[in-house]
């Protein structure tokens, strides 16, 4: 038996290095050969990130035997969780600034990097994939452990996971700023960057899988379900949408295989789902666990949560169309969109529900703490805009709707309000557990985050709400001539102030952000909490809770 | 039915939310490509130019699709403001599709001819000379750089390779026909029109012709955006006769 796992300690460290070798020399070639200046820099820095891990695989041999009485794995988790942080920063603050630049426009300076049309690929980047996507990455591998009281399989693999990712990011968004893009909502990144993403998401299901099968429990947690769902379905996605033909493998530019029709029926397939597979059920995911761990309640239907999450994924992935109502698009299929969008309302409010009264009986804890708040508000956002969403994807309604400012609102209110408040209620979970702390250096300070937050999504969704609705009504507004009443510059101005109103909310939800990264931060160094006293026995680490370790008397 | 055996094997979950996922996808776009109907030609429609296409890789570089959708819908007003709704054959060359899916700024489908090149030129300087309660970023530094064409016969070749009737004449001048559609009056442009049939051929950006000019950027975006939505004659076209090309 140990001579197997020296064997695959062995194994474990020969293919990280061949990895890094893999990936070094690709980055040598770009950045020898690479026909555009910034491949060539992108060349370096995956250069330098295969030598840094390299070198760390070769000065820490795997010993697998040891590794394996450590308990859970929790390393990688632990930088996901600072990414998360980290990157949501920056995401809400690019998104800031674009709020701001439509208010202002000389904010964007006529420079190339600098101008709306490359920002905001890095903002809805940002948010998605590297705030949502760590979120993601280190809550299913915390969760997947601990409902299966099992360690992650592997050493370098759960790194490769976590670090892959963020090398992905960075490539992803320096290219942004120099114009390297496909040019298609949320799959902006170029061929290489989505190979890359792909390998990494690859070893993420594996990881996952790998940590299933050690399960020392019978029964697979329904939270894995969702996870499980989620990792798949964003694979099938993101390849296929992503199929492309490089016009120089030493250069940056490809052309998508599907043009036209099809290529937008391709695109909003995957947009839609990276709503409903990545910012849905891998967020339900987070639900279901960590609603019931902070509430100390169980889930509230088992049943409830099967039909949950085979209608919930057998419908979402229908509902594309109804990005393109009225469009070249087959009615046919636009009528399918519409149709299966407005099922989708049952099995979302389904969720919902089984979200929400897995507080029973625990409904005091809205009031005395604000991280079951954080998460319970979210729900209750989840519930809004999957109720709104359906309600636009009727095509009457999206005549007036789309294109238009409503549907930016309909998106802040499912990702500030579910993505964004349900992430920051498990961070707040994940940091003491993780970092093995008595609580949250403060909750008087999560108070204020969820506060803020709170104002900002208000602020912001309704001004989209004037902002759209007043657009679209004046683009198909007549005098009593007959003619069209409003020029579309016209239709610009009326935007003015509902856009400095967003943006105001936006300062709002960054600073709520910047509290939360100086919460985790003092958490994190180990900072005595200021309100202990005030945090349930469950903000602690598990194995500091009363019960665990005797209270000090009061 | 017993829901354990999903429960209790991770791959026959896996396996059963693969089946299930897939089925709505396949439904919808695999039909696309072979019902006939999807895309129903239409008289007008090529590939775009050289310098067009060019025009159009940087109009995709600076992400104007976040602004600007390039698709009317079947809607009375819109048709008033920007005209004939757009026809699914008059995407069918373009690698990625642009229809947008917001209106920060107009519908661009067939901004082509609605302005001079003057205005065009002005406006991508200084959106607010032309247009003073504009909200679009400034674009100088288009007419201030050069076009890098030094790969566009690999560019034609690659979406050749995906469908686009590029012949190998049209790529093998490609390089000539991007300094032709600059050069009015020469007999490159000549050549050109008769590859590219309803090419706009003249200095976009306004600085003037002559011999031995390098396009700018601007020149390829200008090319690109006059000629958006001007291929199919809509005096002619009836939407429910045939329209074969």
């Amino acid at each position: 038996m140990q001579d197997v796992l020296d064997e695959r300690s062995g194994l474990s460290d020969s293919l990280a290095l061949i990895s890094a070798a893999i990936i070094g020399a690709i980055g040598l070639l770009f950045a020898l050969a690479g026909e555009e200046e910034i491949l060539r820099l992108q060349g370096l820095i995956m250069l330098a990130a295969a030598v840094a891990a390299g070198f760390y695989v070769v000065t820490h041999p795997t010993n697998l035997r040891q590794e394996k009485r450590s308990g859970y794995f929790d390393g990688p988790i632990r930088v996901a969780t600072i990414a998360c942080v980290f990157w949501g920063v920056i995401g809400f603050l690019v998104g800031d600034i674009l709020a701001w630049q439509l208010s202002f426009p000389a904010l964007n300076f006529d420079l190339p990097w600098t101008n709306f049309g490359r920002l905001r690929p890095v903002h809805t980047s940002a948010v998605i994939f590297a705030f949502g996507g760590n979120a993601l990455i280190a809550t299913s591998l915390y969760v997947v452990q601990r409902t299966s009281q099992a360690r992650l399989p592997g050493k370098w693999a759960p790194w490769f996971v976590v670090w892959g990712y963020q090398l992905f990011i960075v490539i992803a968004a320096s290219g942004y700023l120099m114009g390297v893009t496909q040019g298609k909502e949320y799959a902006e990144p170029e061929w290489y960057a989505d190979i890359l993403l792909t390998v990494v998401w690859v070893a993420y299901l594996l990881v996952f899988l790998g940590t299933l099968k050690d399960r020392q429990e019978p029964h697979i947690y329904v939270a894995n379900w969702f996870f499980l769902g989620f990792i798949v379905t964003v694979a099938m996605l993101h390849i296929v949408n992503n199929l492309a033909l490089p016009v120089s493998f030493l250069g940056t530019l490809s052309y998508p295989l599907f043009p036209g029709v099809q290529g937008a029926m391709t695109q909003w397939w995957y947009g839609h789902n990276a709503v409903g597979f990545f910012l849905t059920a891998g967020f339900l995911g987070i639900m279901y666990y960590f609603i019931p761990k902070r509430a100390e309640r169980p889930v509230y239907s088992y049943r409830l949560s099967i039909v949950h999450f085979w209608s919930l994924i057998f419908l979402y992935i229908w509902a594309g169309p109804h990005h393109l109502h009225y469009t070249a698009l087959p009615e046919w299929a636009q009528t399918l969109g519409m149709t299966f969008s407005i099922m989708l309302w049952m099995p979302s409010w389904g969720g919902m529900i089984n979200g929400l009264m897995t507080l029973s009986g625990a409904w005091d804890k809205l009031r005395t703490d604000p991280v079951i708040r954080l998460l319970v508000v979210s729900v209750a956002f989840y519930g809004m805009s999957t109720f709104e969403g359906p309600l636009m994807s009727i095509k009457e309604v999206n005549s007036l709707s789309h294109y238009t400012d409503w549907t930016i609102g309909h998106v802040h209110s499912g990702a500030l309000g579910w993505v964004g408040m349900i992430t920051f209620g498990a961070v707040y979970c994940l940091v003491p557990w993780l970092w093995k702390r008595q609580g949250l250096y403060s909750m008087k300070l999560v108070e204020w985050h969820f506060w803020l937050a709170m104002i900002g999504i208000v602020l912001y969704i309704s001004s989209m709400w004037v902002a759209g609705i007043t657009q679209g009504l004046m683009w198909r507004a007549y005098d009593r001539l007959g003619f069209l009443k409003y020029s579309f510059i016209e239709t610009v101005e009326a935007m003015h102030w509902p856009y400095v109103i967003r943006a105001t909310g936006g300062v709002l939800f960054l600073l709520g952000g910047l509290i939360m990264a100086y919460n985790v931060w003092r958490t994190i160094r180990g900072d005595q909490p200021v309100d202990v006293r005030d945090q349930p026995a469950v903000a602690a680490a598990p194995e500091l809770r009363p019960g665990v370790v005797a209270m000090p008397a009061e | 039915m017993n829901h354990a055996i999903f429960e209790r094997n991770s791959i026959i979950l896996l396996i059963g939310a693969l089946i299930v996922v897939s089925i709505g996808g396949i439904v919808e776009i695999a039909p696309l490509f072979y019902v006939q109907s999807t895309i129903e030609k239409v008289q007008g429609m090529r590939p775009y130019s050289p310098l067009e296409l060019a025009g159009r890789d940087i109009y995709v570089r600076e992400g104007c699709y976040n602004c600007h959708s390039q698709m009317i819908r079947s809607l009375r007003d819109e048709v008033e403001r920007y005209g004939h709704y757009s026809l699914a054959a008059e995407s069918m060359y373009d690698y990625p599709f642009q229809w947008g899916s917001k209106r920060t700024g107009p519908d661009l489908a067939r901004v082509g001819g609605k302005y001079s090149d003057a205005w065009h030129t002005e406006h991508m300087r200084d959106p607010r000379s032309v247009v003073p309660a504009s909200i679009m970023p400034g674009y100088p530094f288009l007419d201030r750089t050069l076009l890098d064409y030094s790969n566009i016969s690999k560019r034609m070749k690659a979406l050749k390779e995906l469908g686009v009737p590029y012949s190998d004449e049209m790529i093998a001048s490609a390089d000539k026909d991007i300094v032709a559609q600059i050069s009015p009056d020469t007999k490159d442009a000549k050549a050109l029109v008769a590859r590219y049939p309803k090419a706009q051929v003249r200095k976009f950006d306004g600085q003037p012709a002559a011999e031995n000019v390098e396009p700018t950027e601007l020149d390829a975006v200008i090319a690109y955006l006059q000629m958006l939505g001007t291929l199919v004659d809509f005096t002619k076209f009836d939407a429910s006769g045939p329209n074969l090309r």
